[in-house]
This record gives C-alpha cells, sequence and structure tokens, in this order.
C-alpha cells in the first residue's frame, strides 16, 4: 500500500474505508515492496531525528507540559502500563494490569493493588521500587507542587507499600478513568527529587532520569535535545542509538527539512495540509494521516439567546456544508464526524444519525420554533434577534475561510453571525474558560486524560462559570447525561462502559451542546525504512513508542 | 566629562524604571495568560488550571505582582521562566550566542559592502552604479525577510541543494566549516537589508563631505583625488555612522525575529517571540530589560565616542 500511495488519487485514498485506515496506521511496519517487514537489529544502530514546530522545554512530566514535551516523556520515563492504539493498556512499571478479575481492583473499585516489575534501574542505576510510585503519587498532590492535572489522584488516599515492589492504596469513590490517567502519570525517581529543596525548581527538571527506553543526553535551548539509548532498558528496544528532537519554528521551514532529509520524522502539527499532494510523491518518504483525538466543533455557549434553543442548534447544524468544508477548505484530508470521540477510541459510535445538509428542512425547523423573519431578513423571537458572534484564533487561514462559508450558508436560513477573532492567547484565556464567547470554532478533546469519559467537557457540575471544576465552557445541563456519565465513572467493565457511553454520544447528537464538524488528522511524515510508527490516540502524540523503532537496512 | 556621564546615567536608570512598568503592564493586561495553551487542548480542568494560577502568584492584584517583580529583580534574580522551570538568565545566557554570532557576521558584511557602496555612488554621482545601487537597495528594502529567506531556502536548499534548509549545524557535527556552511543563507537574508541601509547612510553623509569648501580647497591644491577621498572625506563622513552604529548595537543581541524563524535560528529572536506567545511573563520581561539596557548603553557609548572622534562635538556640549 505504501508504495502505490503516491498513485493514487487523494479521494481515492481517503475513501478507503476500515481496510484502508488500518493499512494506513499499519503502513510504517510494511516494506516498501511488501515484503516481510525485516526483523529488528540485533545492534543498536542509526538515530532518528524528530521536527517538531513547538520546541520541548518542560521535561518533569508531572508538572505542566503539553504535546511536544510528551515526546520526552514518553521516550525518557515510564508508566505503569502503557495505553496502545487499540486502547488495551499493556503492563510496563506493572506486571500485570489491575481489574476486578485478578483481584487488583477489589470493593467495587475502592482498593486497587499493583504488582511492580522486578529488575528495573533508572537511568542513573538506583533500583526502581514502590517507593517510587509512592513518592510519585504524593508528589501530584503536594500543596505546592505545580502538578499538571490530580484529576483521578485527589482520590488516592493511604497509599502502602507492601513491598519492593507492591503497593496498594484506597480510593475515596470508585474512578474508573484513573486507569487511563495513570497511563499518562510517569513516575518520577523519590531518589533525587527528594532530596531537591523544591521539586518545582529542581535541577532535574533540566536534566531528567527516568526508566524509559531513551537517557536524556544534551540539551541545546532554541535548537534541539539528544536522547540516547538506555543500555538496561527493561521492556522491547531500543534499536536506535539515539533520538534528536529539533525545534523548528515555521511550518513551511520545517516541511522543507523534511524534503531535504535533514528530518525524519514530523509528528504532531506535521505537514501543512497544502503540501499533502506534493508531500505524497516525494521518493523516500511518506505521509501519513494520523488520526488525532481532538475534534473540530462549533461551541455554542447555551446561555445566549440564540443557543438556548435545541431547535436553534439543529437548524445550524442542518446548514453547515460539511462536506464543502472538509473537502474544499481541508483537502478531503480529515473525516466529517457525528461524535464527540475520535473513531479509534473503543467507545466511538459509528452509529449516530448522518448529518445532513439540508437548507430547507433548516428553515423549516427554524419556522416551526416560532423564529420569525424580521428586519434584513433575520429571524426574531420574543424580541431576540437570532444572531451572534462566531469567534476563532486569527491566523488560522482555514478556519477563516470556514467561518465564511457558514455564514453565507446561515444567512440563508435567516441567521446573522459576526467574525470576531482573536490570537489564541486571547481565545484561550478567560473568554473561553469563563465563558465569555457566543459561537467558538475551536479543535479539542472531549476525554479525561486518554479515557473517553467526556464527564469534564459535558456534566453539569464542571461548568466553570457556575462553580464547577471541568471545562462545560458552553454549559450544557442534561440531567439524564450526567447520570450515565456518573455511571460510566463507577464501572469497571468495558463492554458496560461502551453501552454508557454509546448512549451519551446519542444524547449529545441529538441535543447538540457542540456541532461536530471533524476529527482532526494532521499529516505526519516519516522517512522511508523507518519502522515502528504506529498513530496512537490513546496518547497524545504519536512519538510514542519510538523505543521500537528501527531502519531497515 | 564625568558630569555628563553621571547626567546621562541618572537619565538611563529612571527610563529603565519607566520601560519595566509600562512593559510589565502591557504585558499583563494583554487578554490571556500562561495558562491559556493548557486551557486550549482540554487535557486540564478547571480546578487544575485555577490551582497553577494561585500557585504561579498570577491571581493576586497587577501592582502586587509588579512590585514583587520589581523587588526581586533589584535584588538580582530576575524569576524563573514559566515554561522552562529554568531561570531567567540562564535562558537568556543560552540564547545569545547564536544570535551574537549570526548578527555579527552579517552586521560586518553590510557595514564592508554598505560603506563600499556608498562611497562610490557618492563619489560617482548620478553614474549607472550609483543609480543601479540606488535602485538595488530600494528594492532590497522593500522586499519582506520572511519571503526573501524562503526563496533562498527553496531555490539553494530545496533546489539545488547547496546550502542546509536552516539549523546552525548538523546534528552530530559541529565543525568550524559545517557551521559557516549554515551561516551562509540567514547571514545573506539579514546583510540584504542592512547592506541596503547602510549603504544610503553612507552615501547621503559622503555626499554632504564631498560638497564642502575643504575638499575643494584640498583639490585645488592639487592632492591626489585617492588622497582627498580617504584623508579628508570619508573620516568626516564616518562620523555620523557612529552613531548609526551605537543604535544598531541592541539587533546584535535582541535578535532577527523573522529570519531566525524562518532558518530555525536558536536565538533571541525566536526566544522573545515563543515567550510572548506562551506569555511567559519572566522571561518576556527579561529579554525587554536586557534590551532596553542595551539601547541605553548604544546610545550612550555613541555619544561618548562621537566626543572623542569630533572634539568640536564635546566642546559645544559644555
Amino acid at each position: 500500500m505504501g508504495s502505490a500511495l503516491p498513485a493514487m488519487r487523494r479521494r481515492d485514498f481517503l475513501s478507503l474505508s476500515a481496510a484502508g485506515i488500518a493499512a494506513s496506521i499499519g503502513f510504517g511496519a510494511r516494506a516498501q515492496s511488501g515484503a516481510a517487514v525485516p526483523p529488528p537489529p540485533k545492534e543498536r544502530r542509526g538515530q532518528v531525528v524528530v521536527g517538531l514546530s513547538q520546541e520541548p522545554k518542560s521535561f518533569n512530566p508531572l508538572m505542566p507540559g503539553v504535546e511536544v514535551d510528551e515526546v520526552v516523556w514518553t521516550s525518557v520515563f515510564s508508566c505503569l502500563w502503557m495505553a496502545h492504539p487499540d486502547g488495551t493498556f499493556v503492563p510496563d512499571l506493572a506486571v500485570a494490569l489491575p481489574s476486578e478479575e485478578n483481584g487488583g481492583i477489589a470493593e467495587g473499585g475502592l482498593v486497587w493493588t499493583v504488582k511492580l516489575r522486578e529488575g528495573v534501574v533508572w537511568h542513573d542505576g538506583t533500583p526502581f521500587t514502590a517507593e517510587d510510585v509512592k513518592y510519585s503519587l504524593e508528589l501530584i498532590m503536594a500543596p505546592g507542587f505545580k502538578s499538571r492535572t490530580r484529576v483521578g489522584h485527589d482520590l488516592v488516599r493511604d497509599i502502602v507499600v507492601k513491598g519492593p515492589h507492591e503497593i496498594s492504596w484506597r480510593m475515596e469513590r470508585a474512578f474508573a478513568p484513573y486507569l487511563a490517567q495513570l497511563a499518562n502519570t510517569q513516575i518520577v525517581p523519590k531518589h533525587i527529587l527528594s532530596k531537591a529543596d523544591d521539586p518545582n525548581t529542581a535541577a532535574f527538571n533540566g536534566s531528567p532520569i527516568g526508566t524509559g527506553p531513551f537517557r536524556w543526553s544534551e540539551r541545546r535551548p532554541g535548537d534541539s535535545i539528544t536522547l540516547v539509548a538506555n543500555e538496561r532498558y527493561h521492556g522491547d528496544g531500543p534499536y536506535l542509538e539515539g533520538v534528536v528532537l529539533k525545534y523548528i519554528p515555521d511550518m513551511t521551514a520545517l516541511y522543507a527539512q523534511f524534503r531535504t532529509g535533514q528530518v525524519d520524522f514530523v509528528p504532531i502539527s506535521g505537514i501543512p495540509a497544502n503540501y499533502y499532494d506534493e508531500a505524497t510523491k516525494l521518493p523516500g518518504r511518506k505521509v501519513a494521516v494520523a488520526p488525532s483525538g481532538n475534534i473540530e466543533v462549533i461551541m455554542p455557549n447555551l446561555e445566549h439567546p440564540a443557543f438556548a434553543e435545541k431547535a436553534v442548534r439543529q437548524a445550524l447544524y442542518a446548514s453547515i456544508n460539511k462536506e464543502a468544508i472538509v473537502d474544499a477548505l481541508y483537502y478531503g484530508v480529515p473525516k466529517p464526524t457525528e461524535s464527540y470521540s475520535p473513531r479509534e477510541s473503543w467507545a466511538y459510535n459509528p452509529d449516530l444519525p448522518k448529518h445532513e445538509y439540508d437548507l430547507a428542512k433548516a428553515n423549516q425547523l427554524l419556522d416551526e420554533a416560532g423564529w420569525k423573519r424580521g428586519g434584513r431578513g433575520i429571524r426574531e423571537k420574543n424580541g431576540n434577534r437570532l444572531e451572534f458572534d462566531l469567534s476563532t484564533t486569527t491566523g488560522n487561514a482555514l478556519r477563516e475561510q470556514c467561518q465564511q462559508l457558514m455564514m453565507q450558508d446561515w444567512q440563508q436560513i435567516g441567521v446573522a453571525i459576526k467574525i470576531n477573532n482573536m490570537p489564541g492567547a486571547v481565545i484561550w484565556g478567560d473568554f473561553y474558560v469563563r465563558s465569555q464567547f457566543q459561537a467558538l470554532l475551536v479543535g479539542t478533546a472531549f476525554r479525561t486524560g486518554v479515557d473517553p469519559d467526556p464527564a469534564p467537557r459535558f456534566a453539569s457540575d464542571a461548568i466553570p462559570v457556575k462553580g464547577g471544576s471541568g471545562g462545560n465552557y458552553m454549559q450544557w445541563v442534561n440531567a439524564e447525561a450526567d447520570k450515565l456519565m456518573k455511571e460510566g465513572q463507577i464501572t469497571f467493565n468495558q463492554e458496560k462502559r461502551k453501552e454508557i457511553y454509546f448512549k451519551v454520544q446519542e444524547i449529545v447528537r441529538e441535543e447538540l451542546p457542540i456541532l461536530p464538524l471533524f476529527q482532526y488528522a494532521p499529516l505526519e511524515g516519516i522517512k522511508e525504512g523507518l519502522i515502528g510508527y504506529r498513530p496512537n490516540i490513546n496518547q497524545r502524540q504519536n512519538a510514542w513508542n519510538m523505543g521500537t523503532w528501527y531502519w531497515a537496512r | 566629562m564625568s558630569g555628563f556621564l553621571i547626567r546621562r546615567l541618572l537619565q538611563a536608570v529612571v527610563l529603565l524604571f519607566i520601560v519595566s512598568m509600562i512593559g510589565f503592564a502591557i504585558l499583563h493586561l494583554a487578554p490571556g495568560g500562561p495558562l491559556s495553551q493548557f486551557a486550549a487542548s482540554g487535557d486540564m480542568t478547571q480546578a487544575d488550571l485555577d490551582r497553577l494560577s494561585a500557585q504561579l502568584g498570577l491571581d493576586r492584584p497587577l501592582p502586587v505582582q509588579y512590585v514583587e517583580w520589581l523587588r526581586r529583580l533589584l535584588g538580582g534574580d530576575w524569576g524563573v521562566s514559566y515554561r522552562d522551570q529554568q531561570p531567567v538568565l540562564t535562558i537568556i545566557a543560552a540564547h545569545i550566542g547564536p544570535t551574537l554570532e549570526l548578527m555579527l557576521s552579517s552586521t560586518l558584511l553590510a557595514m564592508l559592502l554598505g560603506a563600499w557602496i556608498g562611497i562610490l555612488g557618492a563619489v560617482r554621482r548620478y553614474s549607472l552604479f550609483d543609480s543601479l545601487a540606488t535602485i538595488g537597495a530600494m528594492i532590497a528594502l522593500s522586499i519582506p525577510t520572511f519571503w526573501f529567506g524562503l526563496v533562498i531556502i527553496y531555490v539553494f536548499s530545496v533546489g539545488l541543494g547547496w546550502l542546509p534548509a536552516g539549523n546552525r549545524f548538523t546534528v552530530g557535527d559541529g565543525s568550524f566549516l559545517n557551521r559557516l556552511h549554515h551561516l551562509i543563507g540567514p547571514c545573506i537574508v539579514l546583510a540584504l537589508v542592512s547592506t541596503a541601509v547602510w549603504s544610503r547612510y553612507m552615501r547621503s553623509s559622503m555626499l554632504e563631505v564631498i560638497n564642502q569648501d575643504y575638499i575643494r580647497t584640498a583639490r585645488a591644491k592639487g592632492l591626489p583625488e585617492r588622497y582627498i577621498l580617504v584623508r579628508h572625506a570619508l573620516r568626516n563622513a564616518l562620523l555620523p555612522m557612529i552613531t548609526i552604529t551605537g543604535l544598531h548595537v541592541p539587533t546584535l543581541l535582541s535578535g532577527a525575529l523573522v529570519t531566525e524563524t524562518v532558518f530555525t535560528w536558536p536565538g533571541m529572536g525566536r526566544l522573545f517571540l515563543d515567550s510572548i506567545n506562551y506569555r511567559d511573563y519572566p522571561t518576556v520581561m527579561g529579554i525587554l530589560m536586557l534590551t532596553a539596557i542595551l539601547v541605553l548603553l548604544g546610545s550612550l557609548i555613541a555619544d561618548v565616542l562621537y566626543g572623542i572622534a569630533d572634539p568640536r562635538i564635546e566642546r559645544y556640549g559644555q
């Protein structure tokens, strides 16, 4: 499939269904001629240069960071278990994944016991023990420590080290997403951090020591980070001698360096969509449409009079020409979606009603709801005009064109919008988190870390302006969804959780607290012959398994 | 002279204080904050964001934050970056080397080239060379740097493969020749605009001198033209260039934002841009203060040098 790609038309490639997705995801593991994948080399060799458009700067994995920082975290550190592309958790520092069946999770989810792998050593040679796990979990909750997130961790009580390789704790209440949360919680070394005066500013944060497949070697600020193979790694690999994370802030310059071969792999921001056609034709390079957990949506502020009514939201949704947006603006790369969940998630509901672009139906919906056309053809009801500001980040040409398409369509159903765009730092400030917007065009994730639980985004107790602690910035309140999401948090059986989240998706599709447009699909570039690349929506970036990568020759 | 120096230094301190206050206010009053990048991804809850805001002290009133920052700065503590978790001075120190390397080489190139073009243009005023140089300078000044940088990359890196498409050196090869190779692209781009600027200044300064009475006197004495130009004209024409050089000093360290970004040069310009994007207040304020100090220092040095080069100036100043 890899070699056939350049000859195929873009549309053909994208219309490949499940088989196509599977193949495109697995293509990195295929040899160029369709022959069997060459086995990993016996001796470590070669290095990979990863091109990043943002500079990784935060190296303590328990402190705030963004996706590029996680490239360092997943390479240098290990978690108790690792989230794989199919959503399963594979034990890493733990010997087995705790479950109700093996007794690791007991008393209805209130008592957790984890057995740890023996023989694991930190990069400085010190043995890894249960004390490190205890220290990490306690540090996250330490009052002065600037931890990234305390979701789930704040429920942990009475951590007990039962032996050098066994640990257990109690949970304040059952919380199933904690399994996924721990798959994104890197364990840090107690013997180093506990000696620091202040873990917030410890020297460790500038030269981290972990148990992962690569060791920290050198950082040139503003330029690159060099990681070298950890010879004593406890897992599969590493097969490379090292990895260089190269910071190239300009997306076009980054693409140019990928073309000229200075960069082997371009993850996260990837290749700009306008270079897609050209990039697929480059000899010796491959382009992957890598699924992302982020969904592009219209986020209405439901407290705004225009959006309070479901009929209005449905009419607005029916009059968005999604196909035109995806095909004409985004070169047909991302996939339109009806759900807030990425389609690769085990909780994704594929049977939601399909969106239909139907202006007549939209007009009918508004007529029936009593919105009458008034001055300038704009609909009105009870003194409220159907008009609002639609905001997004400035400087994003595609989003701005997207807004214009919507403006034209909505005009035809008697809805007026004003485009009010602002720089990212402004949009994502109080404007967003204090629900000061009227409607936003955003790409964001609706889950808890990498768990499909959407409660932080949809639960009625997650509205910050109303004293909630989550990210329900559209201020959606739905009792049935609330109940289901609570149930999902205390259910550990994945099949049962799946049923629950299918229902939540049905409700969200019907009520439309967000108008889903498409699932993000960054174009990631990779040099031919580099084997092991596996896009993974259950991680926050696709360099998550670099320890198992190798060069074919 | 010492009275003059003390007066200027006192002025500088007051100016720095005002700069810090305005900079701090504008930076903090700009909407958004250091935590907005985390709000965007949807991975952190509002409780986490509020807690971090309190831990960073961002929830306190602005004047309190300013006084606290100033108190620490006067005590020699420039603060810790929100993004890097490292002292601001450490971060600045790590970025100043590459910038100095790039700016010094391009400035040197531009000064030599610009002076030569300017002098020749003035001496042969309205000649073909002068017209071409004038047109060339106008074009060079009008070309957007980012565009020219990308053209250089596309022609010489992607197309011809002569130059690397950016970076300061090839990973794993930090040899002098390798660094020089990487320096060519960004150096040409930066030098293009500066050469145009320098040549225009040099030309007008030279023209002014060339029409003075004492040059005519020298010619009337029958001195050789080359001698007149070098000994009489050039020395006087170079005086105004001292001021321009002085004012140019800060850019040597504050870097070239656009060129550094296009050529992925790990310098100060990019650090500044990134820090603003992250609303990394301590780092932005650090760079701002450093640049302000350099501007004041640059103009002070220029004034002093001017006095030394041309004794008449100092006499008038007293």
